[in-house]
């Protein structure tokens, strides 16, 4: 559901591109011809494909990002997987399992797309486990009331979308496609939140506040998610030259804010931040500072959920295994019996043309 | 070469290529990849994955290592020879502009 390229949280991406970093004396002749290629390809604004030569520090750019993505769909299905039991109807149950089970697929193709670069499945599960690998923090905040439901699928859907949409132009086939597919599914995530948002709003006293203090809880968090300030986000500089990243941590962060306010009005939610107000001259939303020493503090482990997160995805990985290993031993089994008759029906067939 | 994501045995699952029919008269196409023990949880994780929404009246699982590609560095070479062929499309025809149905 989410991506940010947390630029600056990951210190392995400093590597500029691959041509600045190699004296031209070390390019074998096969790299200067690749190079030249894919330098050609993101010029001309084309798509990269898995077979082609790539620099280093653009594949490993890409599988840090395309599976932290992943990994925060993975992640982000137990925020809202703690309501499903308790969402207040069975057509919310149901409109909640079908969101959830949207994200595990979301996961599951950006898994596919990093594996196109080289890291195989297996190898991003045992990162997401063992705590190498990032998710995006705002899974490590708790969700104590139903109106976190709504709060989630219309700030923090809403800002992936933000963040999303842009993607399914990244020089990455493979990423560009899962994007096209994600965004296509996310709309309705958007739009089911919004509705939980709406009906609480109207209803009673206590049903209004309990979705205001919701969104008062979401609002920055949720702003947070695109990432640092341009000034503090060195990577993202590399990103936009290799056309993975269309536009800059705070460009897409306006453009959200520009779309929260009226739909915030239709609501008759407040956002939380006293500073906000229309800038006559740009047409855009002004919006105050933004705590983020809390977004790196939740980064560093600190969060509300940040061990619960990773400790219940790990018991899910262990107490799969058992089915794993099953399934596999049933598949190799049944494929040694086809093997077997096979074998059989050729020496019968043999016999029949000797007899 | 098979397809891109093969790992070989090194998962536990392998993977498979998904390719979908969005309705009838279409053919498939791929729609990207999965993992699954064997071909029968492949059709049925490929349902799940893929089809959500509608999206197909048939599915086509292939193990990925069961794909052959052209070799990827050969390209050019590989694709050339269409190349200065233009009489195989039927714009390189001038003289009948203007003939009805032709
Ligand atoms: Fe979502
Ligand atoms: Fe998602």
């Amino acid at each position: 559901m989410v991506t940010t390229t947390h630029a600056t949280a990951t210190a392995t991406a400093t590597a500029p591109a691959a041509a600045a970093t190699m004296a031209d004396g070390d390019l074998s002749e096969d790299d200067r011809v690749g190079l030249a290629r894919f330098l050609e390809l993101i010029e001309s604004d084309s798509r990269v494909e898995p077979t082609d030569w790539m620099p280093a520090a653009y594949r490993k750019t890409l599988v840090r990002q395309i599976s932290q993505h992943g990994h925060s769909e993975i992640i982000g299905m137990q925020p809202e997987g703690n309501w499903i039991t308790r969402a207040p109807s069975l057509k919310r149950k149901a409109i909640l399992m079908a969101k959830v089970q949207d994200e595990a697929g979301h996961g599951l193709y950006l898994y596919s797309a990093a594996q196109t670069l080289g890291t195989d499945r297996d190898t991003m599960f045992e990162q997401l486990i063992t705590g190498a690998a990032k998710y995006s923090s705002i899974f490590n905040y708790l969700t104590p009331t139903w109106a976190d439901m709504g709060s989630i699928g219309w700030l923090v859907d809403g800002a992936a979308i933000c963040n999303q949409v842009p993607l399914c132009r990244a020089s990455y086939g493979p990423y560009a496609r899962a994007m096209v597919r994600i965004c296509k599914e996310e709309s309705f995530h958007q739009r089911q939140g919004f509705e939980i948002l709406l009906s609480l709003m109207n209803g009673t006293d206590a049903q209004a506040k309990m979705a205001q203090e919701s969104v008062n809880r979401w609002y920055a968090p949720a702003l947070m998610m695109f990432g640092p300030p341009d000034d503090e986000s060195p990577n993202s500089k590399q990103s936009m030259e290799w056309n993975i990243k269309r536009f800059s941590n705070d460009e897409l962060r306006q453009r959200f804010v520009d779309m929260l306010v009226p739909q915030a009005e239709i609501l008759g939610i407040t956002l939380p931040d006293p500073d906000l107000s229309f800038d006559e001259e740009t047409g855009h939303w002004r919006f105050g500072e933004l705590d983020w020493s809390e977004f790196y503090d939740v980064l560093k482990g600190n969060g509300q959920a940040n061990s619960v997160r990773v400790a219940k995805r790990r018991a899910a990985h262990e107490n799969g295994a058992w089915v794993r290993e099953a399934a596999r031993a049933y598949a190799d089994k049944q494929a040694a019996a086809a093997a077997t008759a096979a074998e059989a029906a050729t020496l019968a067939q043999n016999e029949m043309v000797a007899a | 070469m098979p397809s891109p994501g093969d790992s070989g045995a090194r998962e536990q699952w392998p993977l498979w290529e998904v390719f979908v029919r969005s309705s009838r008269g279409l053919s498939h196409v791929h729609a990207g990849s999965l993992h699954a023990p064997d071909e029968t949880m492949a059709v049925r994780n490929a349902r799940d994955l893929y089809t959500r929404r509608n999206e197909g009246v048939s599915v086509w699982v292939v193990r990925a290592s069961d794909i052959t590609a052209s070799d990827p560095d050969a390209k050019g070479a590989f694709f050339e020879s269409p190349q200065g062929k233009d009489f195989r499309h039927a714009i390189y025809y001038t003289k009948s502009e203007g003939v009805a149905h032709l």
